[in-house]
């Protein structure tokens, strides 16, 4: 009886910290938290004409406070557009229809997200609601391109004072452009 | 020459069969196993909790020496922080199930081949028969269940103590961030990571176990027989758990 209650106790720790191993690998280590069931949500999608290396999965933020992620990146083969569908938490849901959304790079070299600007309406977005104004990745290798093509059009000027304002001004316009 | 080319495949074409069928066999008796609930309970206490101050002081030490290094290697590039990733996916994908079933091949393997392989040799297995008691029923599907159960387990404990003992070099001694230790392991170790971990230790638990019994099972009945049967065992399920990690995260990739 002595011998087989040890057994049991031997046992019952084992197994008890093996799950409990289990569910702080599943819990602690992942972003899903204790995230039982699903939290009141609504959806929002965007249409953009290049979302880079946005992933499903990437936080959707506004003022640097993460509001939804992206669950699903499709295709509009008729505007030839990325279609971009959002999970907004409930308690987020005084977001102005004339927002914005833009895709921003974390750090230098991190992953992309959404950044989500607010408009001034005083109606708000609902379940299955575009945003309309929205602007795209920004494509590091398009800004070298378009620098070196710049150069490349005019060598004479390319070392030149003249040439210096040049640069930025024709990298602006592809970095702020904005499609309605 | 040629001739014993032809031999020793055949040989080993017919080893693997009887491994394989020998395995649908246990396979066959579990339900019947899992009645007797518990022979199978002292068996999670054979394999896994008589197992787990080596799991844990291993998977400290690794997880530490991951520290180390993670953190000398990171250093170059001024990403320091990162350490909490490149440790956590190390472990839970690749160090936890591997490194626990080479040791649990070791520490629990040896001990239910040559377990087994006595059993042989002392007619207990003959002996079971002639009273009309199935030695594999009552005998070698306990022992395999049990293994089958401990594994996951043992790399699940593995991997959580091996975190720590990253934590422990990275945090506490190299001074890395503990917020951007943790909120950087959380934002880029996924669900499907995890998996990954899990579906590799549970195959890697019936690998192990299966290589054990068989091996105990069919030991030749005598002294040597048992020695040699216990080398075979840590020996075959060492190049098993590599042959099947590299298989398994080919599928997962």
């Amino acid at each position: 009886m002595r011998k087989s209650r040890t057994l049991n106790l031997g046992t019952g720790t084992f197994v008890l910290l093996g799950f409990a191993a289990l569910f702080f690998l599943t819990t602690q280590t992942t972003s899903r938290g204790l995230s039982f069931g699903s939290k009141p949500h609504y959806d929002l999608t965007a249409k953009f004409d290049n979302v880079g290396d946005l992933k499903v999965g990437a936080p959707v933020s506004m003022s640097g406070v993460e509001m939804g992620r992206v669950t699903k990146i499709g295709f509009d083969s008729k505007e030839y557009k990325a279609v971009v569908t959002m999970r907004m938490d409930e308690r987020y849901n005084q977001i102005p229809t004339d927002s914005d959304a833009s895709i921003y790079t974390q750090g230098l070299l991190g992953g992309k997200f959404i950044g989500l600007t607010a408009g001034g309406a005083d109606t708000y977005l609902k379940d299955k609601d575009q945003i309309d104004f929205t602007q795209s990745a920004f494509v590091l290798e398009n800004l070298i391109g378009q620098v070196l093509a710049n150069i490349a059009k005019n060598p004479s000027q390319s070392d030149s004072a003249k040439s210096a304002p040049d640069t930025p001004a024709a990298a602006a316009p592809k970095a702020t452009e904005k499609k309605q | 020459m040629i001739e014993e080319l032809w031999e020793s495949t055949i040989e080993s074409l017919v080893g693997l069969g009887s491994v394989v069928r020998f395995l649908l066999r246990l396979v066959a008796e579990v339900p019947r196993g899992l009645m007797r609930i518990d022979l199978v309970a002292q068996q999670i206490y054979n394999a896994g909790a008589l197992s787990l101050v080596i799991i844990m002081l291993s998977g400290l030490f690794v997880g530490m020496v991951l520290g180390l290094q993670g953190f000398e290697l990171l250093q170059r590039f001024g990403s320091e922080e990162a350490l909490g990733t490149a440790a956590a996916i190390g472990l839970v994908k690749e160090l936890g199930p591997v490194i626990t079933a080479l040791l649990f091949a070791g520490r629990a393997g040896t001990a239910l081949a040559s377990e087994l392989g006595l059993m042989r040799a002392t007619d207990q297995l003959s002996a079971m028969e002639m009273m009309a008691v199935d030695p594999i029923r009552r005998v070698v599907v306990p022992r395999f269940l049990g293994g089958v159960i401990a594994m996951p387990l043992l790399a699940a404990i593995f991997s959580v103590i091996g975190i720590y003992g990253a934590q422990l070099i990275g945090v506490q001694i190299m001074r890395v961030d503990a917020g951007s230790f943790w909120s950087q392991m959380r934002a880029s170790v996924g669900l499907s990571d995890i998996n990954e971990g899990i579906v590799k230790s549970c195959i890697f638990g019936v690998a192990c176990s299966l290589i054990a019994v068989y091996e105990g099972y069919y030991a030749t009945p005598t002294a040597e027989g048992v020695g040699r049967a216990t080398t075979r065992t840590v020996v075959t399920s060492a190049v098993v758990i590599l042959f099947f990690d590299y298989l398994i995260t080919a599928a997962f990739l």
